[in-house]
């Protein structure tokens, strides 16, 4: 387990592993983005009370899901950093941020969308809408912190104290519907049961849920392998890396 | 198919504005988190490629091994 740890620690190995790991991860990602995109835009019933709006369920609960649970890594990546001052952790936590905060305008921005014909407004001030702002707002404070500091230690230092204490924010998320009320309807899928959806529409969207968590986990790779040669960029292995031209 | 033709599927009984539009603004949103990385990755190692060939094969800066 620790020597595990240890590899993890190691920029040529993690870089190497991830390079690995992307040259199928990213292949099939795409297809499964591509073929779930087709198959509930496509090839799905509409919604008995939406009609065809509802499509865009497809992409806009797998990025809200995904952003959420990316805040999650952000946050331990960084209390990672924090606790056992590994390096690799805070190059983590800086990755996920620009993703994480992409995944949350694409979840804000469809579902603004979704709200136009459905609800009748763009935008409503309600629980739901307003903690996904936040979640934004806090990935781009992650973004911002660290480019506000000259000192990269002490800039991840701030960054992981951040997402640490921005965690508070998504338990708020997860239960605004059901402790205020809001415009926006409660989860369609439970884990204890009870799921609201029909398996028609169940289906492409849980394979859109897992083609977004392998989306975030693709990006977050190609964020860190930039992020460690520029980091590493004096080291012996970066500079052979670098004269042979192409990317491991 | 659920649509009888692609002009309806375009269409969606008025809401394939809505739709198609949140498709496409995802799709450039996927495109760049993932092209985005890879360029930067690209770029940098060009200009250390650079950087190296100007110096004579000898990295300006301390070079550590690992």
């Amino acid at each position: 387990m620790w020597s595990l740890f240890h590899k993890f620690g190691s920029p040529p190995w993690l870089y190497r592993l991830s390079g690995s790991i992307l040259r199928w991860l990213l292949p099939i990602t795409i297809i499964a983005l591509v073929a779930g995109a087709v198959w509930g835009v496509l090839f799905t019933p509409p919604d008995f009370r939406q009609g065809n709006s509802y499509r865009i369920i497809y992409i806009h609960v797998p990025a809200a899901v995904v952003a959420l649970a990316g805040y999650y890594v952000m946050a331990i990546a960084g209390a990672v950093s924090l606790i056992w001052r590994m390096k690799m952790a805070d190059v983590a936590m800086r990755a996920c941020a620009p993703i994480g905060a992409t995944l949350t305008f694409i979840a804000l921005v469809t579902g603004s969308i979704w709200g136009k014909p459905t609800w009748g407004t763009w935008w409503v001030w309600d629980a739901r809408i307003t903690s996904m702002l936040i979640l934004f707002f806090l990935y781009l404070g992650v973004v911002a912190l660290y480019e506000a500091y000259e000192n990269k230690e002490l800039a991840a230092k701030a960054c992981a104290v951040l997402s640490l204490v921005g965690t508070v924010n998504i338990p708020i998320i997860y239960k605004s519907v059901d402790w205020w009320y809001s415009l926006h309807q409660p989860a369609s899928i439970k884990f204890t049961g009870g799921t609201t959806i029909d398996p028609s529409m169940l289906y492409p969207l849980l394979l859109m849920i897992v083609a977004f968590y392998a989306l975030f986990t693709c990006a977050l790779l190609l964020n860190m392998r930039a992020e460690i040669l520029q980091r590493e960029q004096r080291t012996a292995w970066v500079r052979r890396l670098a004269g042979s031209g192409e990317p491991d | 198919m659920y649509f009888e033709s692609m002009a309806a599927a375009l269409q969606m009984d008025g809401h394939g504005a809505f739709v198609w539009s949140a498709y496409l603004i995802t799709l450039g949103a996927i495109v760049l988190i993932l092209y985005a990385p890879r360029r930067r990755e690209k770029r940098f190692l060009r200009q250390l490629e650079g950087q190296i060939r100007r110096s004579g094969g000898k990295a300006p800066g301390a070079v550590k091994e690992v």
